[in-house]
């Protein structure tokens, strides 16, 4: 199905992206429209396990529609119409008759930075609450334990009282990550999380994706092209509302494409 | 080169004459607010003691106090609120956070806009044939403050639904992404930073409902009971309309009564304003985004 061989990542020994067994994400003829007019049409990919799956483009090619669709948020958003199938875990997502169930299983992470206006400790204790989790001891283990993976435990642990909201721009999306890792999901999404953030910043948190690469899944949609290289081990090229082509990621840049118009984009010539 | 134009002259005298134009009509505003205020404190202070306050009115109005009214009003308000803030605050609610964005909800929001711009002594009708004569409810502090209430609903909705607005949608994506109800991020996060909004609004309301007469004329004040209510099936007087009824339907009433049932009124509804001001400042402060 995938033209790239299994393989395992060198660094750490990390173990890289599963293809040799059934994909996380199907996804078969999407198309994503607002109000009738089309954002996104005629996808059809699959996306494995513990892969990070990188999605780049210009603005308005459908890459954050797609996110959405993959979450069901079009249940929220007024006039957006999604056909086709995605199936997660082999099972349509439009079955999921409790659609927040199926959310509350998928980590989202946003291009701004949100921190809800509670504490840190709430911010990040609010999806186990929802999972039912109530005992003190059991919270401070997921608050620490996330607040650690996302890089921000040694800048926040004396004032996890005070506003995730009056964080600074990139401690607000490193609790966003905290709080999309809170949710223990097998799915991460982001959505060009480094838009709002420092350049030291995002490094920090491309390294922690890389660890989370173990064990989970990423659909890091990115603006930035060099992103994608770095951290996708492949990459998908939107353009006004079409799958252009997916390859692994180091064959895009070196220049393997099918597509010409994907060197021009990856190349900067436009976009 | 660092000299001015004709037209940089130009644009600064014209704005010399907007910011003459807008103080102006500013004092314009001030000077009647001041004279009321003024002409109540000077002609009505007077007329207030401790007796005045907690005493019944006798002589035919023309002596004594306004306990009776005073009681009245708290009544009425505390009546009407009852019935109008679960209705308005749960209607706000479903119309902002659950009604799809469609011809039916954009109507019902014209329709509550409007609702509000229907004149009280249209309401005080409505009231007497839906409250008095169709329920059958008689002239009662029921019926006036569910009148009061029909009146006040519309702006517990708006202040409520403008509050809930006012919450950035963010908040809301972010809370249902992470697999929350509507209802589960309405509880833990909008409404928590909405309700000095609401609270806002409600406190205006009020103020609102303590100094309208029209609505209670026909549906439960009276000019004069001996007693103070005992229930909601019984009728009472209210400060507005006895100061309706000593300012034109009684005789020989001392001017500095009038004025004083008339200070204490606009004392009331002033106190509740400068409440609902104080309480969103300091709401504001909190505020957390």
């Amino acid at each position: 199905m995938v033209d790239t061989a299994a393989r395992t990542t060198a660094a750490n020994g990390v173990p890289g992206p599963v293809y040799d067994e059934p994909p996380i994400i199907e996804v078969r003829g999407l198309s994503i429209a607002y109000g009738g007019k089309p954002a996104l049409q005629g996808v059809n990919l699959d996306i494995y396990r513990h892969e990070i799956f990188g999605i780049i483009g210009p603005a308005n090619s459908g890459k954050t529609s797609f996110l959405r669709a993959l979450n069901r948020m079009d249940a929220f958003t007024t006039g957006m119409k999604v056909g086709g199938a995605i199936r997660i875990n082999g099972k349509d997502v439009s079955d999921w008759r409790n659609e927040y169930a199926l959310r509350s299983r998928i980590g989202v992470v946003f291009p701004l930075p949100v921190g809800l206006p509670l504490t840190v400790y709430d911010n990040v204790a609010f999806s186990p609450r929802l999972r039912g989790i109530r005992k003190k001891a059991q919270l401070d283990e997921v608050v620490e334990r996330c607040l650690t993976r996302a890089a921000l435990w040694d800048e926040v642990k004396d004032r996890l009282d005070s506003l995730g909201s009056l964080l600074s721009g990139g401690q607000q999306q490193r609790l966003t990550i905290a709080r999309a890792l809170s949710q223990e999901p097998e799915l991460l999404l982001l959505d060009e999380f480094s838009i709002a953030v420092d350049p030291v910043t995002t490094m920090r948190i491309e390294d922690v994706l890389k660890e989370l690469r173990s064990e989970l899944t990423i659909v890091l949609v990115t603006n930035l092209v060099q992103q994608a290289r770095r951290l996708a081990d492949r990459t998908a090229f939107f353009l006004m509302g079409e799958l252009v082509e997916i390859g692994a990621t180091e064959d895009l840049f070196e220049g393997k494409v099918k597509d010409k118009r994907t060197t021009g984009y990856i190349e900067g010539r436009f976009g | 080169m660092f000299t001015a134009t004709r037209l940089n002259r130009r644009s600064y005298r014209t704005e010399s004459v907007a910011k003459a134009v807008f103080c102006l009509m500013t004092v314009v505003l001030v000077i009647p607010v001041l004279l009321i205020v003024g002409t109540l404190v000077v002609k009505g202070a007077p007329a207030i003691s401790w007796e005045f306050l907690f005493t019944a009115p006798t002589d035919n109005m023309t002596a004594g106090g306004i306990f009776p009214a005073l009681i009245g009003t708290v009544w009425l308000v505390v009546v009407a609120l009852l019935a109008s803030v679960p209705v308005g605050v749960a209607a706000a609610v479903y119309l902002s956070e659950y009604a799809p964005d469609n011809l039916l909800t954009r109507t019902i929001n014209l329709a509550i806009i409007n609702l509000a711009g229907v004149p009280s002594i249209v309401h005080a009708l409505f009231g007497f044939g839906a409250f008095v004569l169709f329920f059958d409810m008689g002239p009662s502090i029921l019926a006036a403050s569910l009148t009061l209430a029909v009146m006040t609903l519309p702006v517990v909705i708006v202040a409520t639904r403008e509050s809930l607005q006012a919450v950035p949608q963010a908040f809301r994506e972010a809370c249902w992404n992470m697999g929350a109800t509507r209802w589960q991020t309405i509880r833990k996060v909008v409404l928590p930073n909405s309700i000095s909004g609401i609270l806002t609004g409600v406190i205006l309301e009020v103020s609102r409902t303590a100094g309208e007469t029209a609505p209670i004329m026909f549906t439960g004040a009276t000019a004069f009971v001996a007693f103070l209510p005992g229930g909601v099936l019984d009728q009472t007087m209210a400060m507005s309309y006895h100061l309706y009824y000593i300012a034109t339907q009684a005789t020989d009433v001392p001017e500095e009564l009038t004025f004083g049932v008339a200070l204490v009124l606009i004392a009331i509804v002033l106190a509740m304003n400068a409440v609902s001001i104080a309480f969103r400042v300091y709401l504001r402060g909190l505020k957390k985004w």
